[in-house]
């Protein structure tokens, strides 16, 4: 009949308790909350929520029930180059799935995953804004245009 | 208040503006089905997600069909409660949720009593079409202490949800994930155990599938009895008496007291004992321990702490070791009737009888699932022997009964045993919200003021109000007492004693709805408030039957205290009766 115990770094502590406080503590901010706080940290691990949830004075539970129902939110952290492939309209009728499915083979992952060695991560995005160089891949912060399926190999050799 | 005319199936209706379709067609006496949607009449409790669409009808000039359980009557509207179209569209309705539900209803713990299981039985569902394509979602299942989850059952009506977030406040469950994995389940959808969750037992009694249910504890109990070398006695608690009939085909408010004890003697229990004489044992240690501190506070010493809180309610003690640990030292240390009978019959009846704890198997019949978890705490056992082995519920007696084809209907009555089932009207309505104090003031009373109380029956602290309040003339003391069920009430009573403001000197506490007479583990209520209010009539029926109605009158509780206890809270009551509580909140802990 312990009671339960989160652990955390005292500046993530710090960061989060600023985060919330920011937006007044106020519970119907959550959302907003849980996007600062992903911009931060990459992503929402368990213990982040249960900050969250202290700080806002909202049930644990909740928070979770809304970083799940949400796909923008995630609680895998990201690879170091984190993959993700644009899957707006215009990539979308290019190929951009495709171009999806291949790097799925090749990394062993499904989307929202982070190979083992933490290496690469795969997501998908709403349209960039760079249509005109449908199909769209971004790895960090390098951008790929006119990506065909072929190219993946290419793309992922540069990272070894 | 403006009223407003509409037709529903031709036929004329005036209601006050606000009224729901369905609620509008009930007064008609037409029973738009609905299955989401679940309320408690004057009980403050409606559920109303607008999520199955099984209660949709036609409303004239409106393109689409309307959920009725979550649409407003409007003036001179035109409503077709089952035209072909609705009809249809219920039919859909169902299927869709049946395509990804289990089909295992033979086996199911809810068989006959599902909500699920009548509705297509009442909407006439022969066939599933679809079901072999799609995959049926599946979920880990989750055994805890007192509840079972199994979400492959569950259509996402959030009764619980609501139940445990609204009424209870406790916020253990929540809707997790979307589309077909979408489920109610506590954080990162870990075990009820890892959660805040009180064993309130609230969730399991609106879920209306078989997706949340008791742990049974029957097949335990059954095998202790075929054991020749146990001695196995048996306590049932007050709220039990006024629903066990329910299951029964009785009307709701039967009290089966007589019944009931013949029915645990057919089954084989070598005592019929009763947990009221644990609940006025209860009174003569948390009474005790009221006026204590009453007079200690009245004489200017400022360790006495008030209001006391009343602590025989498990699944509140378990909330406010989650949510009050600052405060636990003001809820009385008296442990609950349960515990108290379990410590005394391991103690002070298997001496009288000759019997060794280790041979002595203690179960009881709850109301109450919260009771299951706590006869399973460390602290209520002895090297390892538990005072209570199992508790059970009411449901499960009831189920029980049948497996050994014993008709409660057409028993004799018969009587508790001597001298652990021998009580007062003050042990009985313990069952209901408000009982408890109405019992401790009857007691108090007397013991403080040395007068003969005039009048028994507490009308301003009973009722079903969520928070009522009363102030007792103690022969010239006010004594203001705070009584509160459901634990969203209680946190409100808590946030004040916190803060400093509350003025209370004894505060009640149940953490169910209607105390244990609405309890988890009673037969379901299927949202008809007028059951409950029937088993708290019954319980109040009982107590004006007893020839004693005031715990230091019991007999068999002098003799006790004579032959065993000493006095109320002496050393050896301490040591057997009383209890401590533990901080259970989360803490965050800085990692280096
Ligand atoms: S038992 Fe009570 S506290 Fe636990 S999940 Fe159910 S409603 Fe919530
Ligand atoms: S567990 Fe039961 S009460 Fe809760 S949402 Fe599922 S079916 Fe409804
Ligand atoms: S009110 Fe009664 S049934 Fe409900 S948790 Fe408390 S003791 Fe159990
Ligand atoms: S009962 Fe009306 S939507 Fe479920």
């Amino acid at each position: 009949m312990s009671s339960i115990k989160i652990e955390l770094r005292q500046e993530d502590i710090e960061k989060i308790r600023e985060i919330c406080g920011s937006f007044g503590k106020d519970p119907q901010e959550l959302i907003n909350v849980l996007h600062k706080c992903q911009e931060h940290f990459g992503y929402l691990p368990a213990e982040v929520q249960e900050v969250v949830s202290n700080e806002l004075d909202v049930p644990v539970a909740k928070i979770y029930g809304v970083v799940t129902f949400y796909s923008f939110f995630t609680m895998t952290p990201k690879g170091r180059h984190p993959i993700s492939i644009c899957m707006g309209t215009a990539c979308y009728v290019r190929g951009a799935e495709k171009v999806l499915d291949e790097f799925k083979k090749e990394l062993g992952l499904q989307v929202g995953q982070t190979s083992k060695d933490g290496k690469f991560s795969l997501s998908s995005l709403r349209c960039v804004g760079a249509c005109g160089l449908a199909p769209v891949v971004l790895v960090g912060d390098k951008t790929y245009g006119r990506v065909a399926p072929d190219d993946v190999r290419n793309i992922l050799k540069e990272y070894e | 208040m403006e009223t407003i005319k509409l037709t529903i199936d031709n036929r004329a209706v005036e209601v006050p503006r606000g009224t729901t379709i369905n609620k509008a067609a009930r007064l008609l006496g037409i029973e738009i089905p609905v299955l989401c949607y679940m309320e408690l009449k004057d009980m403050n409790i409606e559920n109303k997600p607008a999520g199955c669409r099984i209660c949709v009808v036609e409303v004239d000039g409106r393109r689409n069909l309307a959920p009725s359980c979550a649409t407003n009557c409007e003036e001179g509207m035109v409503v077709r409660t089952h035209t072909t179209r609705v009809l249809n569209a219920r039919r859909t309705v169902m299927e869709f949720i049946l395509s990804d539900h289990p089909k295992d209803c033979l086996i199911c713990a809810k068989s006959g009593t599902c909500e699920l299981q009548s509705m297509a039985h009442k909407l006439g569902i022969r066939e599933i079409p679809g079901q072999e394509i799609a995959a049926m979602s599946t979920y880990r299942l989750d055994t805890s202490p007192s509840i079972i989850r199994d979400l492959d059952k569950c259509i996402m009506c959030r009764r619980c949800e609501m139940m445990c977030n609204e009424i209870q406040t406790v916020g253990a469950l929540s809707a997790v994930n979307r589309g077909f994995m979408s489920a109610v389940a506590p954080a990162f959808e870990q075990n009820l155990e890892h959660s805040t969750c009180t064993y309130c037992g609230q969730c399991v009694a609106v879920c209306p599938t078989g997706a949340l249910t008791e742990v049974d504890h029957t097949p335990d109990v059954l095998r202790a009895l075929a054991d020749p070398s146990k001695t196995v006695i048996v306590q049932t608690a007050p709220a039990v008496r006024a629903a066990l009939g329910e299951e029964f085909g009785m009307e709701p408010g039967t009290l089966v007291t007589g019944k009931m004890v013949s029915a645990l003697r057919s089954l084989g229990f070598d005592y019929v004992f009763d947990t009221d004489f644990a609940a006025d044992l209860t009174i003569m240690e948390e009474g005790t321990e009221l006026l204590d501190r009453l007079n200690r506070h009245l004489s200017g010493d400022k360790t006495a702490r008030l209001p006391i809180l009343t602590s025989c309610c498990p699944g509140w003690v378990n909330f406010f070791e989650y949510y009050f640990p600052d405060l636990k030292d003001v809820p009385s240390t008296a442990k609950s009737p349960q515990q108290m009978f379990g410590a005394i019959a391991n103690t002070y009846f298997a001496d009288k009888i000759g019997v060794n704890r280790k041979d002595l198997v203690v179960v009881s019949i709850m109301p109450c699932l919260a009771k299951k978890y706590e006869c399973q705490r460390g602290e209520f056992s002895t090297d390892n022997n538990p005072d209570v082995d199992f508790s059970i519920s009411t449901r499960e007696l009831a189920a029980f009964i049948k497996q050994a084809n014993i008709d409660l209907n057409n028993l004799e009555d018969d009587d508790f045993d001597s001298p652990l089932g021998e009580s007062t009207g003050a042990g009985v309505i313990f069952g209901t919200t408000g009982g408890v104090i109405e019992a401790a003031v009857r007691t108090a009373y007397e013991l403080q003021t040395g007068k003969k109380l005039e009048r028994l029956d507490f009308n301003e602290l009973r009722g079903l109000e969520g928070v009522r309040e009363a102030t007792i003339d103690f022969d010239g003391l006010p004594i203001r007492i705070g009584i509160a069920h459901g634990l969203g009430n209680a946190r409100k009573l808590l946030d004040d004693v916190r803060s400093g403001k509350s003025q209370f000197h004894a505060i009640e506490v149940m953490a169910c709805p209607g105390g244990c007479i609405g309890g988890g583990g009673q037969p379901l209520h299927h949202g008809n408030s007028e059951i409950i209010k029937a088993r708290v009539a019954a319980i109040y029926a009982e107590d004006k039957k007893k020839p004693l109605r005031k715990s230091h009158e019991n007999p068999f509780i002098i003799k006790l205290y004579e032959e065993f206890l000493g006095s109320p809270n002496s050393e050896k009551a301490h040591h057997l009766l009383h209890t401590h509580y533990f901080e259970r909140k989360k803490k965050i802990v800085v990692k280096h």
